[in-house]
């Protein structure tokens, strides 16, 4: 059954690419016996994985099993967190990213973030898109003007806001303020794409948009995906991790997931048999 | 010198008299140094009576007054009010909203953080009064007698900065009105959402970069909400002003055409205060009625249009922000 559903779901039936084991990956992030805690609750447990380089990894599970914690782990968001804290360690690029000589705010620069419910500024467009250069004293109008233009070409939404690039972001669409929030993430040019269920909250027309986005990036971009919808995982992840209760059940090549899962959770999970 | 220049005008102005015979026979002279205008009413024809009533206005706001403040206009009161609200404004706000900040973004939750929140709803509700009196014994003799020794030792015995005057009034009320001010902005730095902070913060900004590139102008119309109502409380007091800096009567503006233009140290005329001169000062409080009534209805226009101003300016910084959570 599950089978069927797979290959139903994803739109392109020769992802060939996406056999190989974690383990012969490249891994861009590694992850070790990484346990998080907010205050006495703890809410993972001995996570170990390795997230591939310019592929799409995505992490799947029930509400509550912790992707989204491990995610904001990435990129240190969970610090400003009151009474949290964490043991093991996340490299990233071989460096731990706790090493107190790294600063958070380089760290931060090297992963852009997508959220859920996107969060354009209150300026405008062209202001949303330049707004991690702005910050990092990066004032130059050629400069910003070409990372405005690229970034937003990229996010795919270029041909439809070039004329009104002054106006307020918050005057777009849903669909468009989440491309927005692409456009932003990515202007920083970093490494890794980080996206916590940026298709939450969108119609499906928006959705199938940011999905064909990603597939995009994924050519320049590592890119890690929060999902509760198990079909966008199937069509969008060349990788597929299933969490629960906190726990990494299962990671592998997204196809391998869907077809044939080597846990029974997993696979209940999968086939809606979950509960 | 002048002394018998001023003399001479006297004379002069004594050397011609005006002879009426009224209607009932009665003789009346009048010095013509006396009269300030002449009109014939029963001579007027209708559009020019209209006329002569929008001067007669227009000559009580524009002129100075005259006969020991009952007759003439009420423009230096008006004129002090507008300043000294303006000034109020502009020294609170910054405060204000910097002080909502720390305690909103800041300070850690516990029992500083909790003490001075109950010292400023506290602050809130003394008595205008209080603030007059401390406002004299702090600004005027504490910081303005330092002020004096310091820079205009020169100038001593006379009190420069020493004495009542409209920059220590505006921070006088400026203290009165703080509490409006941090309680509403506050609020509205509390109402921007936590994924827009935490978006800031994931392009790369420091918490200071995040607070003032995008938590600031998304609180902006709310930090206005609070300036509003500090602006409204604040143009509409007496008490402590006449304490700090207001006079019945003052000969100078504390804005004019003379360097340096704003002159904080100046005593200034007060349309609240003006009324209650007139009212409850003045030897013929019966005849002053009219001009009660007059000046009443023009300090309550000018809160309302300093307000209406404000509300134009949060009107259009929502329109920039439209969307946005006000």
């Amino acid at each position: 059954m599950p089978a069927e559903l797979f290959k139903a779901l994803r739109r392109e039936p020769d992802a060939g690419t996406n056999v190989t084991a974690p383990e012969t990956a490249r891994p861009l992030i590694d992850v070790e016996g990484y346990n998080f805690y907010y205050g006495s609750k703890q809410a993972l447990f001995g996570i170990r994985m390795g997230i591939p380089e310019k592929q799409v990894t995505a992490l799947i599970g029930p509400s509550g099993c912790g992707k989204s914690t491990l995610l904001r782990s990435f990129n240190r968001m969970n610090d400003l967190v009151e009474g949290s804290r964490h043991e093991g360690n996340i490299r990233l690029g071989g460096r731990s990213i706790f090493d107190p000589a790294l600063e958070v705010i380089s760290l931060r620069r090297r992963m852009g973030m997508v959220f859920q419910k996107s969060n354009p500024f209150p300026k405008s467009i062209y202001e949303n898109v330049v707004y991690g250069l702005r910050v990092a004293g990066q004032n130059d109008r050629r400069t910003l003007d070409a990372v405005a233009e690229r970034s937003l070409k990229a996010a795919a939404l270029w041909d439809e806001v070039k004329d009104q690039l002054g106006e307020s972001a918050l005057k777009l669409s849903g669909g468009q303020m989440q491309r927005l929030c692409i456009a932003r993430a990515i202007a920083n040019n970093p490494e890794i794409i980080l996206m916590d269920e940026p298709c939450s909250a969108l119609d499906p027309v928006a959705t199938t948009k940011i999905e064909e986005l990603i597939f995009e990036l994924k050519k320049d971009y590592t890119i890690v995906i929060v999902t509760h919808n198990m079909q966008q995982a199937a069509r969008v992840s060349d990788w597929t991790a299933f969490f629960y209760l906190g726990r990494l059940v299962e990671f592998d090549g997204t196809k391998k997931i869907f077809l044939s899962p080597s846990q029974k959770q997993t696979e209940d999970y999968i086939t809606g048999r979950f509960g | 010198m002048l002394a018998r220049r001023a003399k001479d005008l006297r004379s002069q102005e004594a050397a011609s008299v005006l002879h009426i015979r009224l209607a009932d026979g009665r003789a009346v002279r009048i010095p013509t140094g006396k009269i300030i205008r002449y009109y014939q009413p029963n001579a007027l024809s209708a559009p020019e009576r209209l006329g002569m009533a929008v001067m007669n206005f227009w000559r009580f706001l524009s002129e100075d007054p005259r006969e020991a403040n009952t007759e003439g206009g009420i423009f230096p009161a008006i004129f002090g009010t507008f300043v000294m609200t303006v000034l109020m404004s502009v020294l609170v706000t910054p405060f204000g909203v910097l002080a909502a900040i720390y305690l909103r973004e800041y300070a850690k939750p516990g029992l500083w953080l909790r003490g001075v929140r109950i010292a400023v709803n506290n602050l809130a509700g003394v008595p205008s009064i209080v603030f007059g009196v401390f406002g004299l014994g702090f600004f005027v003799y504490g910081v303005g007698s330092f002020v004096d020794r310091w820079f205009f030792g020169e100038a001593l015995p006379t009190p420069t900065f020493g004495t009542g005057g409209v920059l220590w009034a505006s921070l006088t009320l400026a203290l009165m009105t703080v509490p409006v001010v941090i309680v509403a902005a506050e609020e509205s730095l509390a109402s921007v959402p936590k994924g827009t902070r935490e978006g800031s913060l994931a392009c790369g900004a420091s918490k200071w970069q995040t607070i003032r590139r995008v938590v600031l102008p998304a609180a902006a119309p709310g930090i206005m909400t609070g300036f509003i109502l500090a602006m409204a409380r604040g143009a509409g007091e007496v008490a402590p002003l006449m304490l700090v800096g207001v006079v019945k009567y003052a000969p100078t503006l504390p804005l004019d055409g003379i360097f340096p233009f704003l002159h904080p140290e100046r005593k200034f005329m007060h349309l609240g205060f003006h009324i209650y001169d007139l009212g409850f000062q003045s030897p013929d409080s019966e005849a002053a009625k009219p001009m009660v009534f007059a000046t009443t209805l023009v300090l309550i226009a000018l809160v309302v249009l300093l307000n209406l101003a404000a509300i134009l300016v949060r009107k259009n910084l929502r329109r920039k922000y439209a969307g946005g959570t006000f």
